[in-house]
C-alpha cells in the first residue's frame, strides 16, 4: 500500500514499467521516452521527499517495508549472534540484543524489533517492550562494559507498552534504571533512531555518546496521537500535533537532541532497504572510529555532559 | 480527567492550593463525613476521619518536611522558553505566564536547602498544579541543579514528586530532561549521599520512569497514583476494567515496587531515620575502604 502522497509517483512508475513492456512485446525503440519519464520520476520523488510534511516524515517511518532492527543486525554487522531473556521474568521478543561485528570490532548490539507482517508484528508486540525487555538490555550493558565491548542501539518503537502486566513489573522503574546503567557504560555507545523514537520506552537504550536519526525517522515526547488527544481533545487532530512536536531529524539536530542525520535514498528507506543499511553501517563505523580513542572516564562524562547540558531556558524576570 | 483539574478557568482563588473542596466545610471524597476545612489543614490535608489523603500545596509539604525557618530556596532563577514555538489551543508561553501569575512561582517546582530533624537535606518540591506538574528545561534543571549541590554540600536528597509526566509543549527537550535528571542524581552516589523519593498523588509518565523511580529508598503516601501509563491509557489498550487499586501505592507495594507506604504525619520521622541510618555507612567505613569504594562508583 503506498503512503497517500506517493500515489503520484507509483503512478508514473507504473506507466514506465507499462511503456517497457509494451515496448518489448512490441520490439519497438521507446528508450528516449522511457528515459525522459524517468527523469521525471526522478525529479517527482526528489520534490515529493524533500518538500515532505511533519505528519508525512511520521508516516514515512512508520511506513511497512521499512527496515526493521533485525534487518540492520543482520544487514550492517557481520556473523549477528541472538542472546536472549532477562534471566528473570522471560524474553521479550520486541527487544533483539546480542553480539556482532562492526568492521574490525566486537560489539554489543540492541535493537527494538517490529514485525515485517502482521504475523510477526503480533509476535514483536510492535515493538513495544515489556520490562522483561529493558531488563535484557541492561544485561546487555554489563556484558559490554565487562568485556570491554562498544554498544550499538537502534530505536524503532511507538513507546514502552501501556499493559497491566507491564505496570505490574515496574516498566517506569525499569527504564528509569536502563537509562542511568546506560549513561554509566565504559565503553563508547552509539544509537540511531532508524523509525520511530517514542518517548521513554525510546530513551531507555538512547543514552548513547552520540544520537544519530535516520533522515525520515522521528523521535517524540508523545506520539502525534496522543499529543492531539489530550491537547486538542480529538485524535484526529495528529497531523497538527505532528507539526507542533517538531519531531523530524533536522528539527531534533537543531534542536540538539540528536547530534548527526543519516540521508536515506531519495523515495524513503522503505523503497531501498539494502543502500538505507549500508548507510547506517558507514556512519556506524565512522562514530566508532572517532569514539574509540576516548578512555573510559573521559566516555562516561561526554555521554553525562552531553545530556546534563540538553534543554532551554532562560533568566527569570 | 485530572489534567483538566488544573486548566479550569476562573476558579475562585484562594489559598489552599489542593484538591479538597472549597468552603468552610467539606464533605470527604474518600468517606463523606463532614469535615472543617480547618481541621482538614491542620491535620496535614488528610481526613481526619478516615485518613484519605488530599493532595497537599507546595509550601505546606516545606513546612511539613523542614524544621522551622530551615528551608532556604535554590530554585525560581530561571522560566521556561518557548523552543519549539509550541501552539494548541493556547500559545505556549501564554499558558506558562498565566500559570504563574495563578501559582507564583516561574515553573511546577520548588528546590531548597533545609534541615530535617536536624538532617541537612536538599528539597525538591513538585508543583501539580502548575501545568500538570509536568517536567519541561525548567523543572529538568531545577532538579540537576539541586542534585548537584545537595551533593556540593554535603546533603542528602529529598525529592516529593507529583507529576503528569513530561511536558509535551517543549517537545523532545521535555523527554531529554529524563535523562538530564537521572545523570545528575550521580554526584550524590558519587559521594555516598542518599537520595529518597517520596511519591505523592499523582506521579506518572517519564517522572515515574525518572528520577522519581531512582531513589536509594522509594516511599510513597496512601493512594498515591503511580504510573507510568496512566489508567485511561491502559484501558484503551486492554479494553477492560481496570482492577480495584491497580497503580495505586499499596498494590505497588506488593509488587515490590516501593520501600513502604509511609502516612503523610509519620513522613517526617520515616525519612530522617531512614537518612541517618543510610549516612551512618560513610562513617563506618575506614580510610582504605572509602578510597576503595569511591574507585568503584
Amino acid at each position: 500500500m503506498p503512503l497517500p502522497f506517493e500515489k503520484p509517483i507509483e503512478d508514473l512508475e507504473a506507466k514506465i514499467e507499462e511503456m517497457r513492456s509494451y515496448a518489448s512485446e512490441q520490439g519497438i525503440e521507446l528508450a528516449e521516452e522511457i528515459g525522459l519519464l524517468q527523469q521525471r520520476l526522478e525529479r517527482l520523488k526528489r520534490d515529493t521527499f524533500d518538500n515532505l510534511t511533519r505528519w508525512q516524515r511520521v508516516q514515512v517511518a512508520r511506513a511497512s517495508g521499512r527496515p526493521t532492527a533485525m534487518d540492520y543486525l543482520q544487514g550492517a554487522f557481520e556473523g549477528f549472534t541472538e542472546l536472549h531473556g532477562d534471566r528473570t521474568l522471560g524474553d521479550d521478543p520486541a527487544m533483539v540484543t546480542g553480539l556482532a561485528r562492526l568492521g574490525e570490532r566486537s560489539v554489543i548490539v540492541i535493537g527494538q524489533q517490529k514485525g515485517r507482517d502482521t504475523k510477526e508484528n503480533i509476535h514483536r508486540n510492535f515493538g513495544m517492550s515489556h520490562p522483561s525487555g529493558y531488563r535484557k538490555a541492561m544485561r546487555m550493558f554489563d556484558l559490554a562494559d565487562k568485556f570491554g565491548l562498544p554498544v550499538v542501539t537502534l530505536i524503532d518503537t511507538p513507546g514502552a507498552y501501556p499493559g497491566t502486566a507491564a505496570e505490574e513489573q515496574g516498566q517506569a522503574w525499569v527504564i528509569a534504571e536502563s537509562i542511568r546503567r546506560m549513561s554509566r557504560l565504559s565503553v563508547p555507545a552509539v544509537c540511531v533512531v532508524v523509525g520511530e523514537g517514542g518517548s521513554g520506552g525510546a530513551l531507555a537504550i538512547g543514552v548513547a555518546n552520540r544520537v544519530l536519526i535516520l533522515e525520515n525517522a522521528i523521535y517524540s515526547v508523545i506520539s502525534p496521537e496522543s499529543c492531539a488527544a489530550i491537547l486538542w481533545r480529538d485524535a484526529a487532530e495528529a497531523e497538527k500535533a505532528a507539526e507542533a512536536l517538531k519531531l523530524t531529524a533536522y528539527d531534533l539536530l537543531e534542536l540538539g537532541v540528536v547530534d548527526r542525520v543519516v540521508d536515506e535514498p531519495i523515495g524513503g528507506a522503505h523503497k531501498s532497504r539494502e543502500e538505507t543499511v549500508r548507510r547506517v553501517r558507514e556512519a556506524l563505523l565512522e562514530e566508532m572510529a572517532t569514539l574509540s580513542g576516548m578512555g573510559a572516564e573521559a566516555l562516561r562524562e561526554q555521554r553525562r555532559r552531553r545530556f546534563r547540558d540538553l534543554g532551554r531556558f532562560r533568566d527569570a524576570a | 480527567m485530572a489534567l483538566e483539574r488544573w486548566f479550569r478557568r476562573n476558579r475562585p482563588t484562594r489559598k489552599e492550593d489542593d484538591n479538597a473542596p472549597a468552603g468552610l466545610w467539606l464533605k470527604c471524597e474518600a468517606c463523606s463525613a463532614q469535615i472543617y476545612r480547618k481541621d482538614l489543614v491542620a491535620n496535614a490535608y488528610v481526613c481526619t476521619e478516615c485518613g484519605h489523603h488530599y493532595r497537599m500545596p507546595v509550601e505546606a509539604r516545606i513546612e511539613l518536611l523542614s524544621d522551622p525557618g530551615t528551608f532556604e530556596p535554590w530554585s525560581g532563577a530561571i522560566q521556561a522558553e518557548d523552543p519549539l514555538g509550541f501552539v494548541d489551543t493556547l500559545p505556549y508561553p501564554e499558558r506558562i505566564e498565566k500559570n504563574q501569575q495563578k501559582h507564583g512561582r516561574p515553573d511546577a517546582i520548588i528546590t531548597g536547602g533545609s534541615l530535617l530533624d536536624g538532617e541537612p537535606i536538599g528539597l525538591i518540591v513538585m508543583d501539580f498544579l502548575f501545568l500538570g506538574g509536568s517536567m519541561g528545561s525548567v523543572v529538568g534543571e531545577e532538579i540537576a541543579r539541586a542534585a548537584e549541590r545537595a551533593a556540593l554540600e554535603d546533603r542528602a536528597l529529598v525529592a516529593v514528586t507529583a507529576s503528569g509526566g513530561a511536558r509535551m509543549q517543549e517537545g523532545a527537550l521535555s523527554l531529554m530532561q529524563m535523562a538530564k535528571t537521572t545523570v545528575a542524581l550521580e554526584s550524590l552516589s558519587r559521594k555516598r549521599l542518599p537520595y529518597l523519593s517520596v511519591l505523592t498523588d499523582p506521579t506518572t509518565g517519564g517522572v515515574t520512569a525518572s528520577f522519581a523511580t531512582l531513589g536509594d529508598v522509594i516511599y510513597a503516601e496512601p493512594g498515591a497514583l503511580v504510573s507510568f501509563a496512566g489508567p485511561r491509557v491502559i484501558q484503551q489498550t486492554i479494553k477492560q476494567e481496570l482492577p480495584e487499586g491497580f497503580q495505586r501505592s499499596e498494590f505497588l507495594l506488593e509488587k515490590g515496587m516501593l520501600d513502604d507506604v509511609v502516612p503523610r504525619k509519620a513522613l517526617k520521622e520515616r525519612l530522617a531515620v531512614t537518612l541517618r541510618l543510610l549516612r551512618a555507612g560513610r562513617r563506618q567505613l575506614g580510610p582504605v575502604e572509602e578510597v576503595e569504594r569511591a574507585a568503584a562508583v
